[in-house]
Parts: structure tokens; sequence; C-alpha cells
């Protein structure tokens, strides 16, 4: 194993579990949110978790990059030759 | 262990090599083209049981479209109505031993964000005209024209690799557990893996549909204003 690939291992480690991070918090502030306004009007549950759902689609679309990014340096290198 | 980012031609079909997923893609539009041509056949005004299962789905899918869009249901139905039954059928054929879901190849993922990324634009002309759809990458200011354009492009990659790193790192994930304990330890992933479709093919739709929505309503929302007050 050479430099290359063990530098490529590490950053698509790193990428998946430090760019999950910023996804993981930001989808449990959302549902934190949409739980308690759900709570206080229980009667628009259903738009409330029909945006909660698209929007939560976006957030995870960070962490999905980030895993793109991982599986390319794992199996798409570009560097490795 | 495989890429899943490469796919590999199973069959020749004379100068073209098919791969799986497309043979897989053809088999599910067989079967949802066929099952919509024999449900449809004979349609009563007192609906079967078949019929009412059908009507129920479209009913579902118009009430969707109305409450995402606020618009009249009918022109989209048919775009944002495949889009959910084939993206939801493509996710669940992995149901079926030794297929995997044809989203989960990029290249899948990439026609269906294609297909969106024509629709908005084909919609927005028919709907605004050409000053009116253009105009809407004015809105709100000639600043953000350089953002609007990109933004167009960047969604639509977005919704491609959405789509497929779900699928995928599902598949993906299954994979690796049943090659480290085969027997039973990986149905709840798979179980898991059904919801994450059918949220999927959900999520995909509505994108689309909201799309398509930003792309035919009036600048900055009126049409939802007005349909609101």
């Amino acid at each position: 194993m050479n430099l290359i690939e063990v530098a490529s291992i590490l950053g698509a480690a790193f990428a998946v579990g430090i760019g999950a991070i910023g996804p993981a918090l930001g989808q449990g502030r959302s549902i934190a949110a949409a739980m308690d306004a759900i709570a206080r009007q229980p009667e628009s549950a259903n738009i409330i978790s029909r945006t909660l759902f698209v929007g939560l689609a976006m957030i995870e679309t960070c962490a999905i990059y980030c895993l793109v990014i991982a599986l390319l340096l794992l199996f798409a290198n570009p560097f490795r030759g | 262990m495989t890429s899943p980012l490469e796919t590999h031609p199973v069959w020749q079909l004379g100068p073209v090599p098919l791969s799986m997923p497309v043979l897989v893609t053809w088999g599910l539009m067989l079967v949802l083209a066929g099952g919509s041509w024999l449900l449809t056949r004979r349609l009563a005004l007192r609906p079967g049981r078949a019929q009412a299962a059908m009507e129920l789905v479209v009913e579902a899918v118009e009430q969707q479209i109305r409450e995402t869009m606020r618009v009249e249901p009918r022109p989209y139905l048919a775009l944002i109505g495949t889009f959910f039954l084939f993206v939801l059928t493509a996710n669940w054929s992995s149901l079926i031993p030794g297929i995997e879901p044809p989203t989960a190849s990029i290249e899948t993922d990439a026609a269906l964000a294609l297909i969106v990324f024509v629709a908005v634009i084909l919609y927005g002309l028919r709907v605004r005209g050409w000053r009116g759809y253009l105009g809407s990458f004015l809105y709100p200011n000639i600043i953000m024209l350089p953002l609007n354009l990109i933004e167009n492009f960047t969604r639509t990659f977005a919704l491609m690799v959405r789509l497929f790193g779900n699928v995928m790192s599902g598949v993906f994930v299954i994979g690796i557990v049943l090659s480290l304990v085969g027997f039973l330890v990986p149905v709840p992933l798979m179980a898991l893996e059904l919801l994450t479709g059918a949220v999927q093919a959900y999520i995909f739709s509505v994108l689309a549909m909201v799309f398509i929505g930003g792309a035919v309503e009036g600048e900055g929302g009126n049409a939802r204003e007005r349909k609101d007050a």
C-alpha cells in the first residue's frame, strides 16, 4: 500500500465521519422544531411533516455529498495512477 | 468488493452491451405499463377492487400535487405519478432476490434528474411564456441572475446524488453485512431499506413538484398567496 492509498482511505473515513456531524445536528434541530410545532398545532401535522421531509432531504444531501466524495476516493481515485 | 460507481454489461443485444440496471428498468417499465393497461382496460363507474386501489393511488398523488404546488393537478399528474411509482418500484425491486434496484446506479438517477430538469423548463415556458419564464431568472434582482442559473443545475445534480446516495448506500451496507453474517442479520437492514426507498420516492416526486411549481408560479410566490387568501 502506498502513501496515496493510505491517504485516500483516511480521507474517505474522515470525510464521512466529520461530514455527518453537521447534517446530524441540523436534522436534530429541525425535527425538534417540527415536533414542537406539531405539539402546539396537531391539526397542521400533515403540512408540517411534509415540509419536514423535504427539508430533511435537503439537509441530508450534505452528508450524501460527503459519501460520494468518500466513494470517489475509494473506488475512482484520480490520483492512484 | 465491486465499485458502486461502475456497471458491468451482462448481456449483448446486437452491438449494444446491456447492464443489469437497464434490464431491470425495462422489466419495471413493462410491469408498470402493462399493469396500468390491464387495470384501466375496463373502467367502471362502480369500481371493483383493483380499480378502487388504483383510484386511491391516483387521488393521493393528485392531493399531494394540489397541496404542494397549489395548482390544478391535472397537467402534472402523469409526470409526477410516474416518477413516484417508478422510483418506488425501482427501490423496492430489491425485494426480488438477485435484483439490485436500478436507482442504485448513478446513470438511472441522472436520467430521472435530467427529465425533471427538462420538465421544469418546458412547464415554465408553457405556463408563463418566454418572457415570463426567462424573467423569473431575474427575480428578485438582476444581480441574482448567475445564482438563479447555477441553482438550476446544482439542484438537478443534488436530486441525482440524493437518490443515488440513499439507495446505493443501503445496497452497499446490506452487501457488506451479508458478506460478514449471511443469516437473518441483514433482514432488519433490508426492512429499513424498504422504508428509505418509500421515503426517497416520496421526496423525489415532492422535489420535482416543488421545482416545477416554482417555475410555473408567479414571481415571488404571488400565486401561492393568492390561493391562500
